[in-house]
């Protein structure tokens, strides 16, 4: 603190942070005057070398002051007026004492008619990092901390970012491998990314953005880009760029192993000894002859066709050719860092999108030794901070369905069990992750839910509506109010989830408390941040510590959820605590002070324990070994029952192998269909975290909402830059300006999700001909007005990049 | 007391490392945040500029293309066209050998607007005034960095007496989309992209104008 240059006479400077889900985590010093915040200023802290960077926030970091200080901060808690319905915006602004007895009646109601598995804690991300105000994961946040003084609630396992290859991981690896560090692969020769892009994702000036330019700038490791779009990663650090069609990478992988396997180019010895199922004479036992992967690639397996290059072509729209360069490429490269980020698995074969990634990583052997990795997403350093606020209760429920399935517990309740709808127990009370239950042999055996979800909580986060799939029929779903009969919404803005809610509890931004922020994603650099109060709470509102104790106190339970303690020494007993893991780390005080406390902790190499003796650390899978062929997978495969809840459709299965799988609205599918023929993807933006940041006016500015499209598809719809165009499919519409670039693959659409859901009826705009007349037109163009609700088939995760669509002028 | 960036016959300017920038704009909003402008003035842009073309042949679609990014504000020119139009002698240099705006004399009339081939100078309508990058005057005074170089994620810009950025990274300031660097003379240092391409031999658009 203290007056600083070029400062307003009389300021002061104060360590806050931007707590939002980019996979960063960056300080702010806030220059404050007469408590109000007059501007935002990054980390100048440390020497600025890899190791010791500063963390100079993004964009949207820089712009918070306009998301602190927005029209659509919530000022006051408000109610859905009686006799309307969820969406039509009819409020009533009412005490918070008022807001609290009756959603404490309402709970007691719930909990007394249904049990506590009726109650959810949705999933949100909207202030991630912090300690006491953190919304993510749910089990850590305040609110389970006082539902578990209170009988428990139902959980959810996964996340909307990796459903997929989160639930991909046990039957591969035994569970989460991340690869090596971004800053190890100055000791690669060649850097290969699937679908991964940090320079958007991971945008901290002392992140992967960072990080990676760093090492391309001072070592120059060759990179290769596959990705549908020229991403800004391709642009900037990218030597080659690899386009091809959404969901495909299973079979470009494939192509490219059937190349290795021809030209003896991959690593025999090492999927000998640390790999089952790859060749024939390492399949587990029970695994039917021909079972293997090299059988699947070079035609000897159950559908007979070799996986050649031409073939994989014909899938991925890469040319032959480019495939066998390819192959050879990363096969010849000694070591090869092979990362992929979360769109390839976002999909609707998205689990054997990941695990076929995995698998590249082992057929060139380059687990677990410097400069190569797993094939999954980049690891980091990290602090180890203890949170006893967050981990001290536990959930007595042991029953837990996907993040992505709740609308369906909502609908179907108690007629969701494993077999059909992916409802797991957990694999130790209160961890919050899924277990298949198995009887005595090993066999995959079936739970249900008890109970359907009669209560949704939603802090800081807009899961309700718009970051899941499907926004018009999720509303359909959410509007009839004798199924979910409650839902409250705690939140610094009026986002798209509060339009659907019954109760609005406004809360307050990083700004307005104190909190603990532990570092993400710094490379080599572990750090983290301890951020003070810069300004009062706005308006009439309330931290989520108090909004909770003052609600725990009507259900009784408020001397269980305090243990006596304010939030300031639940902070101190954080740091305390955390400290006697850790001794280096600064007393509460002087890391308060500080802002920013960074150590250099160096590169990290994933599995290198494996490599170096596998037989002394043997992986928690059945084998002990890297499965390329899971018998578990092949067990419920026998289980598994698609068309349950919603129709089977091409790519409802289970594989034993990451084999390509095709699925519904697939690249192949387009093709073919002369109603919605392009494929539409939603990246990353870089206005927004999600859609958080997404009603910031600089922002908005800076990075516009628009709908990338191929030259060749927009000429072709005689569609010039800047045009608004209307994208459709059934499931909805969006109108938008177009951005038609080269920076895309012709046949591909994206369009950037985490846009606020604007839909309008077709009385105040029209549909155009050929979309669905019987739903609105999303005039903000958030891509989930056009993805689908269907499930993927293991994870039950969300398939969002797996869209059909159609474009026209509008 | 720290440094003193406002030194006499200094002569700053920009340097540009443009194989590192983004396109995230961090200096656009830093610049807007320390400034506190309106929506619609932009001291600091940042340019798209991309082209090439795709090969189809049946099922497969291959790319020749390219992208980079400028991210541009005032140069500070050598030249300043801008003080040359103003009718008021508003446009004024500063000893250090930065242009500002002299708001006692500007009369809005936007004539330095239309003159600037970067398209620097902008109209407040709030103000009635134009505005433009003074390269942080204030920070610089205080020993501290422009707010968009301190605000740079990927460290892609620098600033400093043109003469030191030259003699550490060079002479170049003519790349497309920008102009032909004759004109005005920038106090400006491009370290090109590996895609670039010259002001007077470009093959590329712009392709986020809507944004400029």
């Amino acid at each position: 603190a203290g007056p600083g240059a070029g400062a307003e006479a009389g300021s002061e400077f104060v360590w806050s942070a931007c707590t939002v889900n980019c996979g960063s985590r960056c300080p702010l010093r806030l220059e404050v005057k007469d408590g109000t915040i007059l501007r935002v200023l990054p980390d100048d802290t440390g020497s600025d070398e890899l190791g010791d960077q500063q963390v100079r926030a993004c964009v949207r970091g820089r712009a918070i002051r306009h998301r602190i200080y927005n029209p659509d901060r919530l000022k006051k808690p408000m109610k859905r007026k009686p006799g309307t319905k969820r969406g039509e915006e009819q409020w009533e602004t009412i005490s918070w004492d008022q807001a609290l007895d009756e959603i404490a009646d309402k709970m007691k109601d719930i909990k007394a008619k249904h049990g506590n598995e009726s109650i959810y804690i949705n999933y949100g991300t909207g202030t991630l990092g912090s300690t006491m105000a953190r919304s993510w994961p749910p089990e850590r946040t305040a609110f389970a901390r006082l539902m578990n003084t209170w009988g428990g609630y139902l959980d959810h396992y996964s996340d909307y970012s990796t459903t997929q290859i989160t639930a991909a991981y046990p039957y591969f690896y035994g569970g989460w491998q991340s690869s090596n560090s971004f800053d190890d692969a100055r000791n690669a020769r060649l850097q290969v990314m699937f679908g991964n892009n940090p320079l958007e994702t991971r945008m901290s000036g002392g992140g992967h953005t960072f990080v990676s330019q760093q090492i391309k700038r001072d070592h120059g490791v060759r990179t290769i880009i596959i990705d549908p779009r020229y991403s800004e990663t391709a642009a900037v650090i990218g030597d080659e760029w690899v386009p091809l069609r959404p969901g495909t990478d299973a079979a470009l992988i494939a192509g490219m192993i059937h190349v290795m396997l021809a030209e003896n180019l991959h690593d025999q010895a090492f999927l000998d000894r640390y790999c089952v199922g790859f060749d024939e004479h390492t399949l587990p036992e029970g695994a039917p002859a021909h079972g293997s992967y090299r059988s699947y690639v070079e035609g000897a397996g159950p559908d007979g066709i070799a996986k050649t290059p031409e073939w994989a072509s014909a899938i991925t729209g890469i040319p032959a050719a480019r495939i066998v360069q390819l192959a050879r490429d990363i096969a010849g490269a000694k070591p090869c860092a092979i990362t992929q980020g979360w769109g390839p698995q976002r999909h609707a074969n998205g689990e054997n999108t990941a695990r076929a990634i995995f698998m590249l990583a082992c057929v060139t052997g380059n687990i677990g030794i410097p400069g190569g990795g797993t094939g999954g997403r980049e690891g980091s350093a990290g602090l180890s901070i203890v949170t006893p606020f967050n981990d001290g209760l536990k959930n007595p429920s042991n029953k837990i369905i996907s993040v992505f399935s709740w609308l369906d517990a909502v609908e179907h309740g108690e007629k969701m069990d494993t077999f059909n709808a992916g409802v797991c127990e957990k694999p130790a009370p209160g961890v919050r992750a899924a277990k298949v239950p198995v009887d005595a042999e090993g066999n995959p055996t079936n739970t249900r839910l008890e109970t359907p979800i009669k209560m949704v909580w939603q802090y800081s986060g807009n899961s309700v509506v718009n970051q899941t799939g499907d926004n018009n029929l999720s509303v359909e779903m959410l509007q009839d109010d004798t199924l979910a009969e409650l839902i409250v919404v705690c939140d610094i803005q009026y986002t798209v989830s509060a339009r659907y809610a019954d109760y609005i509890l406004p809360g307050t931004s990083a700004a307005e408390e104190d909190d603990i922020h532990p570092g993400e994603n710094g490379g080599p650099m572990a750090y983290g941040i301890v951020s003070s109060q810069a300004i009062e709470p706005l308006y009439e509102c309330r931290n989520i510590y108090d909004i909770c104790t003052d609600l725990a106190k009507r259900l009784g339970t408020e001397a269980a959820f305090t243990e006596g303690k304010s939030r300031e020494q639940w902070l101190r007993d954080t740091i305390a605590a955390s400290r006697v893991k850790d001794p280096k780390l600064p007393d509460y005080d002087t890391w308060k002070s500080q802002g920013m406390y960074r150590r250099n902790a160096g590169p990290s190499i994933a599995m290198a324990k494996y490599r170096s003796d596998p037989d002394a650390n043997p992986l928690p899978t059945p084998s002990g070994k890297i499965e390329i062929y899971s018998g578990r997978l092949a067990a419920m495969a026998k289980a598994w029952e698609f068309g349950v809840f919603r129709p089977k459709l091409p790519g409802d299965q289970l594989t034993a192998l990451p084999e390509y799988v095709d699925s519904w609205e697939s690249g192949e599918a387009a093709r073919d269909s002369d109603q919605h023929p392009l494929q539409v993807i939603g990246h990353h933006y870089k206005g927004r975290t999600h859609s958080t940041y997404g009603n910031v006016d600089w922002l908005q500015e800076a990075h516009p909402q628009t709908a990338w499209l191929n030259n060749l598809d927009a000429a072709a719809r005689g569609i010039a830059n800047g045009d608004e165009v209307f994208v459709f499919n059934d499931r909805g519409t969006v109108k938008l300006q177009a951005r038609v670039t080269e920076r895309i693959m012709p046949g591909v659409v994206s369009i950037p999700q985490g846009a606020w859901y604007d839909p309008k009826p077709a009385s105040a705009v029209a549909p155009p001909p050929g979309a669905n007349k019987d739903k609105p037109v999303d005039v903000a163009g958030s891509v989930n007005s056009l993805t689908s609700l269907h499930p993927s088939p293991l994870a039950k995760g969300n398939a969002v990049h797996t869209t059909l669509a159609q474009v026209v002028k509008s | 007391m720290a440094e003193n960036f406002t030194q006499a016959g200094a002569q700053y300017g920009f340097y540009f490392d443009q194989t590192l920038c983004t396109g995230c704009k961090a200096c656009q909003v830093s610049c807007v945040d320390k400034h506190d402008l309106p929506t619609g003035v932009l001291w600091r842009r940042v340019a798209e500029y991309s082209g090439g073309t795709w090969r189809v042949d049946g099922t497969t679609a291959t790319p020749s293309i390219f992208t980079y990014y400028s991210s541009v504000a005032c140069n500070h020119c050598e030249n300043p066209i801008c003080m040359q139009v103003c009718p008021t002698t508003a446009m004024t240099r500063r000893d250090d050998g930065t242009v500002y705006v002299d708001d006692s004399k500007c009369v809005g009339c936007r004539y330095c607007e239309w003159a600037c081939p970067y398209g620097a100078p902008q109209f407040n309508a709030d103000t009635g005034h134009m505005t433009k990058c003074d390269l942080c005057h204030d920070y610089r005074s205080e020993g501290k960095a422009p707010a968009c170089v301190s605000g740079c994620p990927s460290r892609a810009l620098d600033f400093g007496p043109i003469e030191e950025l030259r003699r550490a990274h060079g002479t170049e300031a003519g790349i497309a989309p920008l102009p032909n660097p004759a004109i005005t003379e920038p106090h400006l240092v491009i370290t090109p992209h590996r895609n670039a391409q010259p002001w007077d031999n470009a093959t590329g658009h712009i392709a986020n104008p809507g944004e400029l």
